[in-house]
């Protein structure tokens, strides 16, 4: 179908852009990638009266990588981000992530900061920012703000921004030395929706047993689900078994949905094993694994 | 209601046109109907075929995701533009050909502006390679073999002739070369119903 009709504003300036998104209230969309946004119009899912389109303001299309980590704008599309050398080696999360973001094709459209505002309990990238505890930089006709992932995922399609606010960048934090990453996730065809998903982080001390452990859900819950898993594998060497019995007890966290694509119970077994997978994975790829756990644990799935 | 009309004007292969169109109008309908440039085909609509693929800046985009209203920005290639001005088929064209991978060809477009930029960033793919890079557009006649096929020989034919597959045209040489060529398309054609 043909998107519904609305006024369109192309602002050149963040300023104007607020306050043409202000006025507009309830009804004012922001569209920067328009992957989600534009197929929801064509859908007649979403019927705004004003959209503001935002790929003409200046300064919002800038990756800054430091000590820190990485700071992402709000037009910095995903195939940009994904070819930053930069940004993937202080967080090799976010490469991880993106290469799971659709296709190709609509990453080179498609905006890292824009899938985060989407907030589809599917996507990636807001998993991404949960797991490292990043935040999301926002500018409304009050001001700025700073809001941490946590508080900014709300609900599916849900977020902290009120009417009138603009998500203006990403904040991607480095994770603690020691510590290694991964994404894993099940589609029926790759750069589909996914049916679940799991990333890990785990960080391993110079002896190799684990002193923190985290994982994020995508698919299993309406927000992403964040579990810690500290309390269970704290101190452990990161084995098969014991990455297992943890995996498990991520998996009855969830609260996964029946759809024509997958039962509950089924999506529920998906995040047990894609969360032993993403663990053994993110124990294998800490710069602190010793190379029988990296071969005790990476090569196995 | 009358819905506000925007004066646009686009450069897509090398020529700059003019058109009036709704802020709502996707780019996809733009070229097939404003500017009558009907080699890009529609299928889905929302970004999942993969039929309305075109080059912006060089890169692969799906057409019905972007506003025609937004692309005045941007240098637009679409199957039109592949083949060279004297009508020489480009190596994805005639690798497309040789290896008969199209049937009824509605998906084709889509295919052959994919695999053009993917060929130029990627000019030795092995088959696991091509199949990848062709996952996002969908085809129900062909069963992929024969689109796999010519992935590859489009990457061979570049590697035996050096054959020129198109680079993103850069902002500095795009369409005002090719003002006089060809004038902007009439206003008739923009704005219609």
């Amino acid at each position: 179908m043909k998107p519904p009709p609305f006024a369109y504003h192309a602002p050149t300036d963040l300023d104007e852009a607020v306050g043409l998104l202000a006025e507009a209230g309830e009804q004012g969309k922001i569209l920067a990638g328009g992957q989600s946004l534009i197929p929801l119009l064509n859908m007649r899912l979403a019927s705004p009266r004003v959209v503001v389109d935002i790929n003409g303001v200046a300064g919002l299309d800038g990756i800054g990588t430091d000590s820190g980590g990485v700071r992402v704008g709000a037009l910095v599309r995903h195939s940009q981000l994904e070819a930053d050398t930069a940004a993937a080696e202080a967080v090799p999360l976010l490469r991880q992530g993106l290469r799971l973001v659709a296709h190709p094709v609509i990453r080179n459209r498609g905006t890292t900061v824009g899938s985060i505002a989407h907030a589809d309990p599917a996507g990636e990238m807001p998993a991404v920012l949960a797991l490292l505890d990043g935040a999301v930089e926002v500018r409304g006709p009050s001001g700025s703000r700073t809001v941490p992932a946590a508080a900014f995922t709300t609900g599916p399609m849900e977020t902290a921004l009120a009417p009138g606010e603009i998500a203006v960048a990403a904040r991607f934090p480095q994770p603690a030395p020691g510590t290694g990453t991964a994404f894993v996730e099940i589609a029926r065809r790759h750069g589909d929706y996914a049916l679940c998903g799991a990333a890990a982080a785990l960080t391993l001390d110079a002896d190799g047993r684990v002193t923190a452990a985290r994982c994020c859900l995508i698919s299993a819950a309406p927000v992403p689900l964040v579990v810690d898993l500290t309390p269970d594998l704290s101190g452990t060497r990161a084995l098969p078994g014991e990455l297992d019995e943890a995996a498990a007890a991520a998996a009855e966290r969830t609260d996964p949905e029946d759809d024509i694509h997958a039962s509950a119970g089924y999506r529920r077994h998906l995040a047990r094993v894609l969360t032993g997978r993403a663990l053994a994975r993110a124990a294998a790829a800490s710069p602190a694994a010793t190379a029988a756990t990296a071969a005790d644990t990476g090569a196995t799935r | 209601m009358t819905e506000e009309q925007h004066e646009i004007r686009l450069h897509v292969n090398g020529v700059r046109y003019s058109a009036r169109v709704p802020a709502r109008r996707l780019l996809s309908d733009c070229l097939r109907h404003d500017l009558r440039l009907t080699g890009t085909h529609v299928g889905c609509e929302h970004g999942v075929c993969g039929a309305c693929t075109v080059l912006v800046d060089g890169q692969p985009a799906r057409s019905c995701l972007m506003l025609a209203v937004g692309a005045a920005r941007y240098d637009i290639t679409t199957v039109e533009g592949l083949a060279a001005p004297d009508g020489t088929p480009h190596p994805v064209q005639r690798a497309f050909s040789e290896c008969h991978a199209l049937q009824c060809g509605f998906c084709t477009p889509g295919f052959l502006t994919l695999v053009a930029a993917y060929v130029r960033d990627n000019p030795d793919p092995g088959e696991d390679d091509a199949r990848e890079a062709v996952t996002g557009n969908l085809c129900r006649c062909t069963g992929y073999q024969n689109i796999v096929a010519a992935v590859l020989r489009t990457a061979e034919i570049v590697r035996e002739n050096g054959a020129d597959v198109p680079e993103a045209r850069r902002p500095d040489e795009r369409a005002d070369a090719a003002d006089d060529a060809q004038p902007a398309a009439s206003p008739k054609e923009g704005g219609r119903p």
